[in-house]
């Protein structure tokens, strides 16, 4: 790692590869319902590459990051959820223009706070703003405290269930169990036929990219490099002058906005959102994406996320009884033998094999997706 | 809020939601008096807790079939068994748990957390296959139903005085076991310097491996209580696993006591506000404090001064 670029040449092979894998190989094998599960599936990257940073990186696991995803998933569908109910549309309620779950809670006006999703842009700040404040607020109360680890990852599990009981309960406000339901136009667009769905993948994709990018300007820059020393030995970098809960709030926060993103994308591309993404069991299940890919891989979690929710898919379409058992697995599994993820297993012996293969007289140390020198260390605290 | 209600009334709607929250503080106890072991005196995390409370309420709940079939004669005392093999159960899932699992985590709580995570789904599915996905529920014998009437408007639940009862046994028992006997000694110098514990001659995997099997199998004994009061199914144990390690943190992760105050004190807001409002926002008014005063308490109400 001397070289100060943000991404090297081995890595940008890895982002071409990917880049191809999902913008070419994907759309041309898939029918767009299953392209449409990968674009699911593609949100959830959104929360495990924020992981990465907070969690692989800064030593931070938030079991929370539902919450964010929900938060920005909930401002999004807020927007769709109000075009959907203009007046023409929901002449037959008993107060038309708002939505059909208030109307059915017997809420006769727009509450105040839902009124700014009227506009495009307000939502798309929101997105962003809101998890990423809210992630400021509780990144800060517990940083600033020296509240870290085990205590700050049950801390945030909290947050997820209070939120979750939150919107089950305020059912006219939110849509409860049910969530946001029946998505239709962005800005008079249809976002449900086929060719909606393609352009939305792209997107997507698009804006997955972006955050690869950013995750690995902020691994390659300084910062990228006191957060792994923070993660290894926090008391050193306090002492050489660093405020470690800043960087800490920081890392926190990027995770937090690019879950936001993801929730944002899921709410366009699978047309609902629920409060069962919000919660203890989904946010869990986000930090096994990130685990399985490889905790200090960029692109292994995205990778890590469409193996970890392909297996579910047709694991759970086929053998129900077996999901849970496999999951369950899956975490012993990895955190037992396989530390570092998919990327772990490449890095340490399918990608010197290939080393070897291609250019078997010049030995090459292996710079592919991980840093050896990060993967030695022990993983976590 | 209190403007319908008399004072007479009020004072009796606090003393019947107070007793009400005393049923909610002895299940919290209990799961977090295991919980308090394990996660204060060792500092893993066991996210499994539940899935280990869970068994010993289906233990419970195949004794009491097993008199109801076999000895419908002392049907009366079937719990007092159920109790005991609920323990011994959960306390030998929990050291085999320990010895597969934990020990090799001990250097990473975060991978513990995950690991456990990963167990109880693994355990929720085993019994979703072995007692089927409906919620089981134990027939209580005529002795633990009906209640006690106190005065004209107050009346206590039988089975709810018998669980308290319970509770304040056990917790005295584990008091003594930590504080008084050789062996909550050897606990504790473990959790205070596992080094000089192990260089004066103390087998400290065998002390943790002890540890971890008390506090499953207490977890055991709470789900044992659990099944007076609810029924179980194979996800219960997750609904409650998040309160109990609100309730251990609040309490001040290495402190009985603390556990105790903290269980008290969640349970008692809780069931006070439930009569106010729906019991949704009662549980989100009510962790919400619990989060806001442990942002500015972390360490919790009563924190042992250790040298880290």
């Amino acid at each position: 790692m001397t070289d100060n670029r943000f991404v090297n040449r081995s890595e940008l092979i890895g982002i071409l590869l990917l880049a191809v894998f999902l913008v070419v190989i994907l759309p041309l094998c898939l029918d767009v319902f299953r392209l449409n599960l990968v674009a699911k599936y593609l949100t959830y990257a959104f929360v495990a590459l924020g992981l990465v940073i907070c969690w692989g990186y800064g030593g931070i696991l938030s079991l929370g990051q539902g919450v964010f995803f929900g938060l920005g998933g909930y401002c999004m569908a807020m927007f769709l959820k109000l075009e959907a109910s203009s007046v023409e549309n929901t002449k037959i309620q008993s107060t038309p223009g708002i939505p059909d779950f208030m109307d059915w809670n017997q809420i006769t006006s727009l509450p105040l706070f839902w009124k700014p999703f009227h506009s495009l842009s307000f939502t798309i700040a929101a997105v962003i703003l809101v998890p990423g404040i809210f992630a400021l607020i509780i990144g800060a109360a517990m940083f600033k405290r020296r509240v870290g680890g085990t205590y700050f990852a049950i801390i945030t599990q909290a947050v997820a269930a209070i939120l979750t009981i939150l919107i089950v309960g305020q059912q006219g406000y939110t849509g409860g169990i049910n969530g946001m339901t029946d998505l239709r136009t962005l800005k008079g667009w249809d976002i449900r036929p086929d060719h909606a769905k393609i352009v939305l993948y792209f997107f997507e994709v698009g804006c997955l990219f972006v955050c690869i990018f950013i995750a690995q300007f902020i691994r390659h820059s300084k910062l990228g490099r006191i957060l792994v020393a923070m993660r290894d030995k926090e008391d050193r970098v306090r002492f050489s002058g660093y405020s470690v809960a800043n960087f800490k709030i920081f890392a926190f926060c990027v995770a937090a906005i690019f879950a936001a993103i993801g929730g944002a994308m899921f709410a366009l591309n699978v047309g609902f959102m629920s409060p069962s993404f919000v919660g203890i069991v989904p946010s869990i299940e986000m930090v096994i994406y990130t685990a399985v890919g490889g905790r200090l891989s960029i692109l292994g979690a995205v990778y890590g996320t469409l193996l970890v929710n392909f297996a579910k898919t047709s694991l759970s379409e086929s053998f129900p009884e077996l999901w849970l058992f496999g999951l369950g697995g899956l975490f012993i599994a990895v955190v037992l033998a396989f530390p570092n993820g998919l990327a772990g297993i490449w890095g340490d012996y399918v990608h010197p094999r290939i080393d070897r293969l291609i250019n078997s007289s010049k030995p090459k140390s292996g710079d592919g997706w991980t840093d050896s020198s990060v993967a030695d260390g022990a993983p976590a605290e | 809020m209190f403007g319908d209600y008399s004072i007479g009334d009020l004072g009796s709607i606090f003393v019947m939601q107070g007793f009400a929250g005393l049923i909610l503080f002895s299940v919290y106890v209990l799961m977090a008096l295991g919980l308090a072991i394990i996660f204060g005196q060792m500092g893993v995390i066991n996210m499994a807790h539940g899935e280990f409370m869970i068994l010993g309420a289906y233990v419970t709940w195949m004794t009491s079939n097993l008199f109801q079939s076999y000895l419908p004669g002392l049907f009366g005392g079937y719990f007092f068994l159920a109790m005991i093999l609920a323990f011994f159960a959960s306390g030998a899932l929990g050291m085999l748990v320990e010895w597969a699992l934990i020990r090799h985590l001990y250097k990473r709580p975060l991978d513990t957390l995950l690991a456990t995570w990963g167990l109880s789904l693994i355990l929720q599915q085993a019994y979703r296959s072995i007692f089927g996905a409906r919620e089981v529920g134990v027939e209580l014998p005529q002795w633990m139903l009906g209640s006690l009437r106190v005065t004209e408007s107050i009346e206590v639940p039988i089975n709810g005085a018998f669980v308290m009862a319970l509770t304040l046994l056990i917790t005295m028992a584990v008091a003594y076991i930590m504080y008084k006997s050789r062996w909550g000694r050897q606990v504790r110098a473990v959790v205070q310097n596992r080094i000089m514990a192990g260089a004066v001659g103390i087998n400290t995997e065998k002390v943790d491996r002890y540890t971890f099997g008390l506090g499953c199998g207490i977890a055991g004994v709470a789900g044992s209580a659990f099944t007076m009061i609810g029924s179980t199914g194979p996800t219960s144990g997750q609904l409650y696993i998040v309160d109990t390690f609100l309730v251990v943190v609040f309490g001040g992760a290495a402190s009985l006591i603390g556990t105790i105050a903290s269980a008290f004190s969640i349970s008692q807001t809780q069931s006070t506000l439930e009569f106010f409002m729906s019991g949704s926002m009662a549980k989100v008014l009510t962790l919400l404090a619990v989060v806001g005063i442990l942002m500015l308490r972390p360490q919790g109400l009563f924190a042992l001064k250790v040298r880290k």
